[in-house]
């Protein structure tokens, strides 16, 4: 059986600086595999050559077993690979429900539709409604983005990625600047996800990783430097030396 | 529980379609415009080619956010195509010649397309003003065809659907623009408020993150250009139609730039901003003109400048009250006023 996501010997150049070099990764069907690292080892750079942001200057990518190294990003999407950003990329006019409706819709190919109106089909509508209940966004449902509190926003943030209905998930730091007393409930949705969802979580807080990851690639530099289980990786000393010995030991 | 819910949401997703109370008297007010103001027709039909025009800007500087300086290409295109069809007979029914002549702007609005996807809006910029002065030099040239610099002359048009002749005083020419336009309007505003008019709203807001929830964001701006280039066409030959005649100017830079002005007075992305910018820009042209004859773009350019610097997002927040009940959903979120930065982007 392909893994979910693969990359082979992916590498990004920018300039004279290698963002990605020779990077193969293998993320198992259903997997909550953890990509770690220093800042700037080029974490944010792979989940944007996995969603076809950037062009990969070598390497390939493979979805269940298919090259998607060419394919546009908003193919890669319908191909069921979708994203949460590091920083918020919402629609800063458009309501939480209108947001959400329009990436449900978009799924179900209804984007294209110019003569439908908004808000009548009611496929749509019941998975706005449970979507909405699960991220527990109905209270500010039909407030601007743009005033909503932070939390609310980086929960609606995950609640796009979800509502695209993804086999593979990239979510680059989705608790990054939620306060502690909101970051549980981002965690729970996360963990909360379907089984057979296959989940990249990009991450500082390692408690975070520790608690979620069932497997752990450590990137250094824009290179793979050490992959495993959480255990191994907790117990590599090298991975302490460049990485973790404080977070661990202390 | 979620029964309730989902009829809110239902609710609200819907909310932007219905239609309010003070779009119904708008439409009224126009409507008793044919019979009220019967010796102002001719003025009411510049202005309704120009509600049109604007319109059409609307739909992709407002809901998707290009900006151009150059959509009289298309006007003026619609405008000679329909000058041409009716000067050498090949259709000399006017609504027919006004459909042949929208598509006609919307096809060369579609290979267009693809010049204006790429870049900033400096390049948009740059490059829509360039194709209308590409087009308005190869008309220049073309003076065996379009008259050139003398325009095309001899246009004569059979009654509107073989019925409704054209006279002199423009009252037929002002009911079959005002419909025209109110038809093109609910078309328009049924579009907006479709799944593909939010998905466009989404690309004009966050364009990254549109693609990354599946839109092909490219492939939306070329169908909406397509559609405002052939809006804009429909426009051009109304003009025509109406006026039996058709120069150079429909192609010029002044008249892409006075579009953009109407609009900009009227306010984008809510549709009434380009017809209500339309009636005022020509009032004021017209009450300026009739005041001061040389020196009215004076004015105008004051005001421009006023409007600029005061800040559309300010003067939009005088009559907020009444844009909200336009918009009624705007209105929970506290109007129209700054956008607080949500995005990276």
């Amino acid at each position: 059986m392909p893994a979910a996501l693969e990359t082979i010997g992916l590498v990004k150049r920018f300039g004279g600086i290698t963002a990605a070099s020779d990077v193969s990764l293998q993320i198992e069907k259903g997997a909550r595999h953890a990509l770690i690292g220093p800042n700037g080892a080029g974490k944010t750079t792979v989940v944007n050559l996995l969603t076809g942001m950037l062009r990969p200057t070598a390497g390939h990518i493979l979805l269940d077993g298919q090259d998607i190294t060419d394919v546009e990003p908003y193919r890669r999407v319908h191909l069921g690979v979708a994203r949460t950003f590091q920083i918020n990329q919402l629609f800063a006019d458009l309501t939480p429900l209108e947001a959400i409706g329009l990436a449900v819709s978009e799924r179900m190919g209804g984007g294209r539709q110019w003569w439908r109106l908004v808000g009548k089909k009611t496929e749509i509508v019941d998975e706005v409604v449970s979507l909405i209940e699960q991220f527990r966004l109905s209270d500010v449902m039909c407030d601007r983005t743009a005033i909503l509190p932070y939390g609310k926003q980086r929960l609606l943030e995950i609640a796009l990625a979800i509502a695209c209905r993804p086999r593979v998930l990239l979510l680059d730091e989705p608790a990054a600047g939620v306060p502690e007393a909101e970051r549980h409930e981002i965690l729970a949705t996360v963990a909360g996800l379907h089984k057979d969802v296959t989940v990249l979580l990009i991450e500082h807080d390692m408690d975070l990783v520790f608690s979620f990851a069932d497997r752990i690639s450590v990137l250094v530099n824009g290179a793979l430097f050490v992959e495993g289980t959480p255990d191994a990786v907790a117990r590599d000393p090298r991975v302490k030396a460049v990485y973790l010995g404080e977070s661990l030991d202390g | 529980m979620p029964q309730p819910l989902a009829r809110d949401i239902s609710r609200h997703l819907a909310l932007r379609a219905r239609w309010h109370p003070l779009e119904i008297a708008f439409w009224v007010a126009a409507l008793a415009s044919i019979f009220l103001l019967s010796s102002k027709h001719l003025i009411l039909t510049e202005i309704a080619v120009l509600a049109l025009f604007a319109l059409s800007l609307d739909l992709i500087l407002g809901y998707s956010g290009i900006i151009s300086l150059g959509h009289a290409a298309y006007f003026g295109f619609g405008g000679y195509v329909a000058g041409l069809l009716a000067k050498y007979n090949i259709i000399s029914e006017p609504v027919l010649a006004l459909v042949a002549s929208g598509l006609a702007a919307a096809v060369l609005g579609f290979v267009t397309s693809f010049l204006v996807l790429r870049g900033s809006d400096l390049t948009r910029l740059m490059v829509t003003l360039g194709v209308s002065l590409v087009l308005r030099e190869i008309a220049n040239q073309m003076d065996w065809l379009t008259g050139g610099a003398d325009g095309l002359q001899g246009i004569v048009l059979a009654p509107v659907l073989g019925l409704f002749a054209f006279d002199i005083a423009g009252h037929v020419a002002y009911v079959y623009c005002l419909i025209v336009l109110f038809l093109l309007f609910l078309l328009a505003r049924r579009i907006a408020n479709s799944p593909f008019g939010l998905s466009l709203r989404s690309v004009k807001g966050n364009p990254l993150r549109a693609s990354a929830i599946g839109i092909s964001v490219n492939g939306r701006l070329v169908a909406v250009y397509t559609l405002a280039a052939g809006y804009a066409g429909v426009a051009g030959a109304l003009l025509t139609q109406t006026t039996q005649f058709v120069s150079l100017d429909v192609l010029s830079l002044e008249r892409s730039a006075d579009v953009l002005l109407a609009l900009v007075i009227g306010g984008t992305g809510y549709l009434y901003g380009g017809i209500i910018g339309a009636v005022l820009f020509k009032l004021m042209q017209d009450y300026l003109a009739n005041l001061t004859p040389q020196y009215w773009q004076f004015w105008i350019g004051l005001v421009l400048v006023i409007i600029v610097l005061v800040g559309r997002e300010r003067m939009a927040s005088w009559w907020a009250p009444l844009r909200a009940r336009l918009a009624p959903d705007r209105s929970r979120a506290g109007g129209v006023q700054s956008v607080a930065p949500v995005e990276g982007s």
